[in-house]
């Protein structure tokens, strides 16, 4: 029986099987380290006298409390100064290269990684944050941990493990225009439930994902958290290799590495626990009605009312997440209105998405009942963005063009939403006050949050063109 | 950490699905440094909700919540197992957990808890009826008991029961096999991420 490409990354990276007496001890390829999830991890180290046994196979930034406006100033926010400089201070201490607020390389962590090129096919890759699912579009094993498990690595360059099983997810056929890899992700979530891939590492697999881009496949594998998925992985290709080479961090000798990298995809015999499949060319531009990102619904389709659900538990939850939003249900998805668009995160911040969006924008302005803003995922990214100009178009079409970061993905630092304000959003979480205490979030991808934002409503970015056409 | 051996306490019960991190803890909590002192924080946007559950005197002092499936799902943050943790919790009941938030509570000595979905409702039902209800969370012998004597064993991993039974540091016990990660890195070491040249 042939393997699978999870099997065949956990397997090189056993330093003591499962079966030895104990869990099983994986090695670490490469630990991503942030300022929220690590300051008590160091703090663990100091106070056990151990140090980093690793430092160059660790890389740190800062990205989920920065600023994205005016670092000139510092940060001015006294708890967010005191954490990143704490990751500054043990940095120094560990010696742990970072990318802090002054680098012209800092971003989020899930883009700077694969910008890099530190992210490569085969690796193990772990983050204490869940979307480090992210890295998994490039054939890498690459899942989030909690502060513990930061500390453990820290120290070892290990984490001890049970193994998952494996799930895989078929995604065939061609998208329609204006179709893309968040409606392609967004809609399997819908298929499969926010718990569907629970205990579950996933392999993307199919027509509709190989024909994507690699900006798309981290879009896809950074949401695989969001199915419940422990990681999401893809099989890597030319697609990959042609993304990676010339890249700062790429192997010196790129061809032997391309041709270990070639070893890697599942062998077709390989049998998963689990298999999916999606229809790819049956999706709509999706956009999320409710409180998780499995409640989401076709641009072109309506809210759901409860009566629409069997399980009691399921209708408690939309009764709940309807009041939240403060939708009846019923209503068209089209006739909602919104007050702020953010286009941004670790799922839609790279080059390609602000392109996308950008090519919906350009010549055209922002409802005046809108606040809109842009979030570029690196400041590589926004430099890129700006040697074409796109920070023109945006700007010119009422966006704010601000630094790198998270930023209102979780609403950390000061972009947030207030009380009731409605959002449509490129991030990949529409949880209860994610974007600010009682803010209203609906996931989207950047055409149609561009859409969105010149229409003031949630709107189908397949025909706005035509619609905008007929106004004017 | 602490051992884990036996829990016996009043049981709250939060009667709601796919319950996540960011509801448990909000992230404008997350910018402390420290690892104490999350409990006051805890399910701070649904605090003060008509009738929340953890605002009623009938549970304070309560040591075990029961939740629905799903539990801790979205965020990787830790700092959701220390809320609960410094809030009193010592066990979590539920349907199913989100793979890792399991995985963090059983490193900080909180006993994540998987039982059926029947017997979950059971518990959230007897928990809300007569609020104050007691049941024992038994790690050695694998089962929770209820106040009409019955007992419902429950899965978990043999080496997470046998770590958390006796409160074993992880760090030390993969450190004694320092040997085999030293032979590994020396047997197998790929190229590494070469970071440092582009400050």
């Amino acid at each position: 029986m042939g393997r699978t490409l999870f099997q065949r990354v956990w397997d090189d990276h056993e330093v003591r099987a499962a079966d030895s007496g104990g869990a099983a001890i994986l090695y670490v390829d490469l630990h991503l380290v942030h300022e929220v999830t690590s300051p008590q991890a160091f703090d663990g180290l100091r106070l056990a006298g151990r140090r980093v046994r690793r430092p160059d196979r660790t890389l740190a930034t800062v990205d989920h409390n920065v600023p994205t406006i005016g670092r000139e100033a510092g940060v001015t926010d006294p708890l967010s100064a005191a954490q990143i400089a704490a990751l500054e201070r043990n940095c120094a201490e560990f010696g742990i290269p970072l990318f802090s607020l002054r680098s012209n390389r800092q971003g989020i962590v899930h883009v700077i990684g694969p910008e890099l090129g530190v992210t490569q096919p085969g690796m193990t890759i772990v983050c204490g944050d869940s979307h480090t699912s992210t890295h998994g579009a490039f054939g890498a094993l690459a899942f989030g941990i909690g502060t513990s498990e930061v500390e453990h690595v820290l120290a070892t360059q290990t984490l001890t493990q049970g193994p998952p099983r494996t799930m895989r997810i078929n995604i065939e056929g061609r998208t329609g225009l204006g179709v893309g890899a968040k409606d392609i992700i967004l809609g399997t979530i819908g298929q499969i439930g926010v718990a569907g891939a629970r205990g579950h590492v996933i392999e993307y697999a199919g027509s509709a994902i190989r024909a994507l881009s690699m900006e798309g496949r981290m879009t896809v594998c950074n949401m695989s958290i969001e199915g419940g998925g422990r990681a999401g992985m893809i099989a890597p290709d030319d697609t990959t290799f042609a993304w990676l080479e010339g890249r700062p961090a790429a192997p010196v000798d790129f061809a032997a590495a391309v041709d270990r990298w070639r070893e890697l995809p599942s062998d077709w015999d390989a049998v998963f626990d689990r298999e999916v499949h999606v229809d790819a060319a049956s999706f709509a531009p999706q956009v999320t009605w409710g409180t998780n990102p499995g409640m989401v619904a076709p641009v072109d389709g309506r809210v759901p009312t409860p009566d629409d659900y069997d399980d009691p538990t399921d209708r408690e939850g939309v009764v709940r997440a309807l009041e939240y939003m403060g939708l009846r249900g019923g209503e068209a998805i089209e006739d909602i209105a919104l007050d702020a668009v953010f286009i941004g995160s670790c799922t839609n911040a790279r080059l390609e998405d602000l392109r996308a969006a950008a090519a919906v924008i350009r010549g055209r302005r922002v409802a005046a009942t809108v606040r809109a803003m842009v979030v570029p995922g690196s400041m590589q990214v926004k430099a890129a963005a700006e040697a074409e100009g796109l920070d023109d178009v945006f700007r010119a079409a009422g966006f704010e063009w601000r630094d790198a970061g998270c930023s209102m993905c979780l609403a950390m630092n000061d972009d947030f939403l207030q009380p009731e304000e409605r959002c449509a959003s490129t991030s990949n979480r529409n949880f209860e006050g994610r974007q600010g205490k009682g803010g209203r979030t609906h996931l989207v991808s950047p055409p149609m949050a561009a859409a969105a934002a010149i229409a003031g409503h949630l709107v189908d970015v397949r025909t706005f063109d035509t619609e905008m056409e007929a106004v004017s | 950490m602490e051992a884990f051996t036996r829990v016996e306490g009043v049981v709250t019960p939060l009667n709601r699905a796919d319950i996540d991190t960011d509801q448990i803890i909000p992230k404008q909590f997350l910018k402390r440094v420290e690892r104490t002192g999350f409990g006051e924080f805890l399910f701070w946007d649904w605090r003060g909700e008509e009738g929340f559950p953890l605002d009623r005197a009938e549970y304070a002092g309560s040591t075990i919540l029961v939740a629905g499936r799903n539990f801790g799902c979205g965020s990787s943050r830790e700092h959701a197992p220390w809320a609960l943790e410094d809030f009193g919790f010592r066990a979590i009941i539920a349907p199913s957990f989100a793979d890792i938030f399991f995985t963090n509570c059983t490193k900080i000595g909180l006993l994540p808890v998987e039982l059926p979905e029947d017997e979950v409702h059971a518990l959230l039902h007897a928990a809300t009826g007569e609020p104050g209800s007691r049941v024992e969370v038994d790690l050695e012998a694998q089962v929770v008991r209820t106040p009409d004597g019955r007992e419902i064993p429950f899965p978990i991993d043999p080496v997470v029961r046998e770590r958390m039974l006796h409160g074993w540091d992880d760090i030390a016990l993969t450190l004694a096999h320092e040997d085999d990660i030293a032979t590994y890195e020396r047997d197998r070491e790929r190229e590494g991420p070469a970071t440092t040249p582009f400050a």
